[in-house]
């Protein structure tokens, strides 16, 4: 399917939203956790790691898949659910701990779950990708439409699950992407620290699938690039990995002030090129583009006045579900 | 020199610092260990210090480094190796459970293999179900690993010197609340005591008894250590007197030592921040009956995690921690 303007102009949409929600986040994330930087106090706890300058990748791989395709994400799944289409008022009530929450407040940002939209997330690296083979070998032990894609970043291609679920979705040709996310750092370390090869896209050969890398942070190039591994897919062609070139602009998690990356390698936010890109093509207007952002971040705020608002669990609550 | 008062990242900082500048074979490998210094701190500035060849950045792959950690000992080094949560021992448990443990053994004691795995533990600041556990029974559960648990910054230096002096694979857990990483808030004013300046070791297999009782043994480890000592304070303002007895070292475990304590009392509570079934407590207390069951008053009680993954949200967490009040509590009804 070829890029119509609507879709960009969603793409567009999408990304705003994504943006601003990991904003609110980290201005949240901050209460009540200074001077003395605590992970634990204020009203949102643990870790958190958001997907600012990720956007792109949520935005133009999910808008090459159907309904019945299934997803998992890793611990920054922020973009790809936002862009999924995870009950998005239930994600933020899930992050603030409240029993509205898509978890019930069990699961916290790490562990989004939305069953809806075929989505599920994972706090161990590279834990998503042998469960999403899984589901497209469900699908198609079920007979029925619908591939997998396992969204993780570069350095979790570097684990043993990687490199022993792609071999078995070559020997079994499933309908399965990895999108390897490259944003360059695995915590502190680099990829050319922690990578033998300059792009994981290239091992594809070893699995006896597709391999494509897309350089650009761009979410149509990401679309174009994901549409084309959804179609070898669905065609019965088996698996791809896609590896998008992507960034991460506000650090591993909350607290991490990045000063082992040198002024050089300092990444560039996507979603400004991408709207000056809309404006000279004549797909947005400055008005428009305002317009756009005013409805996301509306929706943000809205939703996020929606988790506050909201009540946390009963502390009984946390002996429900252990067991179906 | 004098002694001074230091954080347990601080004070096993030294131990680990000392043992590397006298012995070539001791080197560092895991994520984030060059840049970061580990998680934990404990490799603070090791980078810069020792340079990459001895300060190792692993990929995020568990597996492969742990495992060349085990075959880099069984060849004369001496590793030590963060794995900043014990959570994801999954992606390496293999090795631990299959090679590191079971080498010595299966060579009938022709091959070492002495290396330290240094692994943060615990929960207590909403970090949900995959990065808060304790998991020390299911590492401290495969024979030919020795597992230590040390709750106080005394300890973790002399500790980590007997592990790195030690012919064995250990396993040096600390619990992520009482390391005095700034990122977990302000240190927990009892994790923090004096630490000698010189090298010195704190044996494994030794309970230690931070606070001496007589009517009420509350055995413990790691964070429940200082949980039991909050427990002990307010017991005593009931008149209750609380024996706080510290594990430290799960294998060796000292059976001898907390049969002795809990004799004193005759009234046993087990804290333990790992899950209430098939660990810890089960063994402290079916330890205490095998060796002799009439020196207890009273059936022991348990202030466990329970049996559930634990959850996200502050308030379901607080709800299932074992702290100060439930332990109180717990000693209460055996009075």
């Amino acid at each position: 399917m070829s890029l119509t303007p609507d879709m960009r102009r969603g793409f567009y949409r999408t990304m705003v939203k994504s943006r601003h929600f990991d904003d609110s986040m980290i201005a949240l994330y901050w209460v009540g956790k200074t001077p003395i930087f605590a992970f634990g106090k204020g009203p949102l706890p643990g870790e958190l790691h958001c997907s600012n300058g990720a956007e792109p990748v949520g935005a133009g791989v999910c808008a090459a898949l159907s309904a019945d395709d299934m997803i998992t994400a890793d611990h920054r799944p922020h973009h790809v659910a936002v862009a999924r289409g995870v009950d998005f008022p239930r994600m933020c009530a899930e992050l603030l701990g409240k029993e509205p929450g898509l978890s019930h407040g069990k699961g916290g940002h790490m562990h989004i779950y939305d069953p809806k939209v075929n989505f599920a997330s994972s706090g161990i690296i590279a834990e998503g990708m042998a469960p999403a083979a899984g589901m497209a070998l469900a699908r198609r032990l079920q007979k029925k439409p619908g591939i997998a894609v396992a969204f993780i970043g570069e350095g979790a291609a570097n684990q043993g699950a990687f490199h022993e679920t792609l071999n078995i979705v070559g020997v079994m040709k499933l309908p399965f992407i990895v999108v390897v996310q490259d944003n360059e750092w695995g915590v502190s370390t680099s990829k050319a620290e922690s990578t033998a090869i300059a792009r994981n896209s290239d091992r594809a050969s070893a699995y006896g699938m597709a391999g494509e890398y897309v350089e650009s942070n761009d979410a149509d190039d990401i679309y174009h690039a994901a549409a084309r591994a959804v179609a070898r897919a669905r065609a019965g062609e088996g698996g791809t990995i896609l590896e998008l070139k992507t960034a991460r602009l506000v650090g591993h998690f909350m607290g991490d002030q990045q000063g082992y990356i040198p002024p050089e390698k300092a990444q560039v936010d996507p979603l400004p090129l991408y709207r000056a890109k809309l404006i000279a093509e004549g797909v947005l207007t400055e008005d428009s583009a305002a317009a756009i952002e005013a409805e996301a971040k509306a929706e943000v705020d809205a939703a996020m006045q929606f988790a506050k608002d909201a009540p946390y669990p009963a502390p009984q609550d946390a002996y429900n579900h252990v067991f179906a | 020199m004098s002694n001074r008062i230091l954080t347990m990242s601080r004070a096993g900082r030294e131990a680990l610092d000392w043992e590397m500048e006298r012995r070539d074979e001791i080197f560092c490998l895991g994520e984030d260990v060059y840049n970061f210094g580990g998680i934990f701190g404990t490799m603070d500035g090791f980078g810069a210090k020792y340079g990459p060849e001895r300060v190792i950045n692993t990929p995020i792959s568990e597996t492969g480094f742990i495992g060349m950690a085990a075959g880099a000992a069984m060849a004369g080094m001496h590793p030590v190796i963060d794995l900043a949560y014990i959570d994801f021992i999954g992606v390496c448990y293999n090795v631990l459970l299959n090679t590191a443990s079971k080498t010595h053994y299966m060579s009938g004691g022709n091959v070492k293999v002495p290396m330290t795995l240094l692994i943060g533990t615990g929960g207590g600041y909403n970090n949900a179900a995959q990065h808060s556990q304790c998991l020390h029974a299911t590492v401290a559960h495969i024979p030919g690993a020795k597992v230590v648990y040390p709750s106080n910054a005394y300890d973790a230096k002399g500790m980590l010197h007997s592990a790195l002096r030690d012919e064995n694979f250990v396993i040096f857990l600390t619990h992520k609340g009482t390391a005095g990483v700034g990122w977990m808030g302000t240190p927990i004013k009892t994790t923090m005591n004096e630490v000698p300046v010189d090298d010195y070791t704190v044996p494994f297999g030794k309970v230690a008894i931070p606070r001496d009782g007589s009517d009420v043994s509350l055995v413990s480890l790691g964070m429940g250590v200082h949980e039991s000592l909050k427990a002990a304070e307010e017991l005593a303002k009931d008149g209750i007197s609380a024996q706080v007895v510290d594990l430290r070292s799960l294998v060796p475990l000292d059976r001898e030592g907390l049969l002795s304590a809990v004799s004193k009392t005759g009234r046993l509570v087990v804290v333990d921040e790992d899950y209430l079934s098939y660990g810890v407590s089960g063994e402290v207390i079916a330890s205490i009956v095998e060796m002799d069951a009439t020196v207890l008053k009273k059936s022991p009680r348990r202030v466990c995690m329970p049996d559930i993954p634990i959850p996200y949200s502050r308030v379901m967490e607080e709800a299932i921690l074992p702290t100060a009040g439930r332990i109180a509590d717990a000693a209460r009804s055996l009075m």
